[in-house]
């Protein structure tokens, strides 16, 4: 049996959303290069939906496979269901990953999260 | 699909002729090669025609060859066996610090039982200095234990000096040659050394065959009680098939050994100085000169070691990492801890391993895919566009807090 599932290698090869948004209203940031796993998303949001979001990871074929993932399920939802979007959640839509790669690379729901965050912080400080 | 496979250090392919000495044993010589009938003697003599092959690759007597099912076997023989037979008044053990795990954990393991065990450091580049190896030993020291090379960085050891040092001052001294043998010339006579593994894996023999050579005179206790086979050292039921596959193939290492050693080389050498050509911020990890010739091992900084190797995968090319992603331990590889490789570098570091059945053909196909993978990852790494935009490296030392470091920069 190979090392991911179909779906892991299928995002993996071919990544939906990578990229940076130059105005993003909201930009989040996990993991650190010691690890070997980075995740950075950017969001843009309208009428409290996320209108677009990308990503720029550094990492494993896992950690590539869940940003994906995670760009995938969040792009048009409003932000109260992208934060239900949870780890465990991704890496199911991913037919699962391997239990070592559960932790470190299975980051994408929280860099998501801390963009949210980064965006409700920034919009109240302009209020 | 096009398929080159760049593992060798992991396992080497078959040669064919080794294979075709190997059936008959499979099928119609089925005997033990301790019974005393005439099925029996076939087996015994094939076993027997094995060591010889096996002594003559590396200079040994036929009666110092022990075959064990793998090089793992042999070293856990050799540093236990040898600590176990001379404890009576001596307790101590040196080995370097970048040594095969089956040494490494056969030393912790002694330490647990009383035994204490020196680590030796090694420079930058792989290498462990003789000078060291002369500070560490005592007056209990029983055995040094170094590798003649390492698989991952393909640092090839001052073993010479190390075991005149050995010799002189009454230590038994131990080489791991399973990345040498049959790849490089190993003569046990030229490097002083007391007892060696060897494993035929390494050299197109098939998995299951080894052996460690052991100096006549040297005491060893069997770690695998239970038979008289190998003259009572090593005991279990010879696996005959695979140990005329080693013979066979130490045979045809030796004679090939010239041709095949200047064709690696030559592979080795075009992607080592034509891959920096193609790829910027790249840097080879192990020494350039005393270098395994079918060993290459780069760091591609920006990007993690997994995800190359998975996309070189699905392009047939057949490589290993030594980042902390792409081993199962989730653990930077310990060779390039010890030479101090930056750990995010360490995690985009890539280990190519060539063998006698590589091809030019070949080594284009890796340098025209290898930089566009590269270039791929690359453009999805926050990492590289940080790079580019500021011309700074994110600092990643161990207990670097990257979080911290980056909303300063976003404050600025």
């Amino acid at each position: 049996m190979p090392f991911y599932s179909e779906k892991v290698m299928e995002h993996f090869q071919n990544p939906r959303n990578v990229g940076e948004i130059k105005d993003a209203d909201g930009i989040g940031e996990v993991g650190n290069p010691v690890c070997g796993d980075m995740m950075t998303f950017y969001i843009k949001v309208k009428d409290n939906v996320l209108s677009d979001v990308k990503f720029k990871t550094f990492g494993c074929g896992a950690a590539i496979a869940v940003s994906s993932m995670v760009s995938e399920l969040a792009k048009g939802k409003t932000i109260d269901e992208a934060l239900k979007i949870t780890n465990a959640s991704v890496a199911q839509e991913l037919g699962g990953l391997p239990p070592n790669k559960m932790h470190c690379s299975n980051l994408g729901a929280d860099a998501l999260h801390k963009a949210i965050e980064n965006y409700r912080k920034k919009s109240g400080e302009k209020i | 699909m096009k398929e080159v496979y760049l593992e060798n250090q992991a396992n080497t392919k078959i040669d064919e002729r080794v294979l075709s000495e190997m059936l008959p044993f499979l099928k119609e010589n089925y005997g033990n090669a301790q019974s005393m009938n005439s099925l029996g003697a076939v087996s015994k003599d094939a076993v027997e025609k094995a060591r010889k092959q096996v002594a003559e690759l590396i200079g040994a007597k036929d009666n110092e060859i022990y075959f064990t099912s793998c090089g793992s076997e042999s070293n856990n023989l050799a540093v236990k066996g040898i600590a176990e037979a001379y404890n009576q008044k001596r307790k101590h053990i040196i080995v370097s610090g970048i040594e095969h795990f089956s040494v490494l954990y056969s030393a912790r393991r002694l330490s647990q039982s009383g035994f204490e065990i020196t680590y030796l450091p090694v420079d930058k580049y792989g290498f462990v200095s003789p000078d060291d190896v002369k500070k560490a030993i005592r007056s209990d020291t029983i055995l040094v234990s170094a590798q003649h090379a390492n698989p991952e960085i393909g640092t090839i050891q001052p073993l010479e000096e190390i075991s005149k040092i050995c010799r002189e001052k009454n230590v038994l001294f131990h080489t791991d040659a399973v990345v040498t043998c049959g790849i490089i010339p190993v003569d046990v006579v030229k490097l002083g050394a007391d007892l060696l593994s060897l494993s035929g894996s390494q050299f197109y023999g098939p998995k299951g065959a080894a052996a460690l050579y052991i100096k006549k005179g040297v005491r060893i206790i069997p770690q695998i009680d239970g038979g008289i086979q190998e003259n009572g050292r090593r005991a279990g039921t010879e696996n005959v098939t695979a140990i005329v596959g080693l013979g066979r193939a130490a045979e045809i290492a030796k004679n090939e050994l010239d041709e095949n050693y200047k064709k690696m080389i030559h592979l080795r050498d075009r992607i080592i100085s034509e891959l920096p050509k193609k790829i910027e911020y790249i840097y080879i990890n192990g020494p350039v000169d005393r270098r395994l010739p079918n060993n290459v091992n780069f760091s591609v900084e920006f990007i993690e070691g997994e995800g190359m190797f998975l996309h070189l995968d699905g392009k047939g090319i057949y490589v290993s990492s030594g980042s902390a992603c792409a081993s199962k331990s989730l653990k930077m590889s310990h060779v390039l801890s010890a030479i101090k490789v930056d750990t995010a570098l360490g995690q985009g570091s890539i280990l190519m391993t060539l063998s006698k059945y590589n091809t030019d053909e070949e080594i284009d196909y890796v340098l025209s895919e290898f930089p566009l993978i590269v270039k791929k990852l690359r453009d999805m790494s926050p990492l590289y566009s940080y790079f580019l935009k500021t011309g700074k490296r994110h600092v990643a030392g161990p207990g670097t807090d990257y979080e911290h470091e980056h909303e300063h920069d976003e404050n600025q």
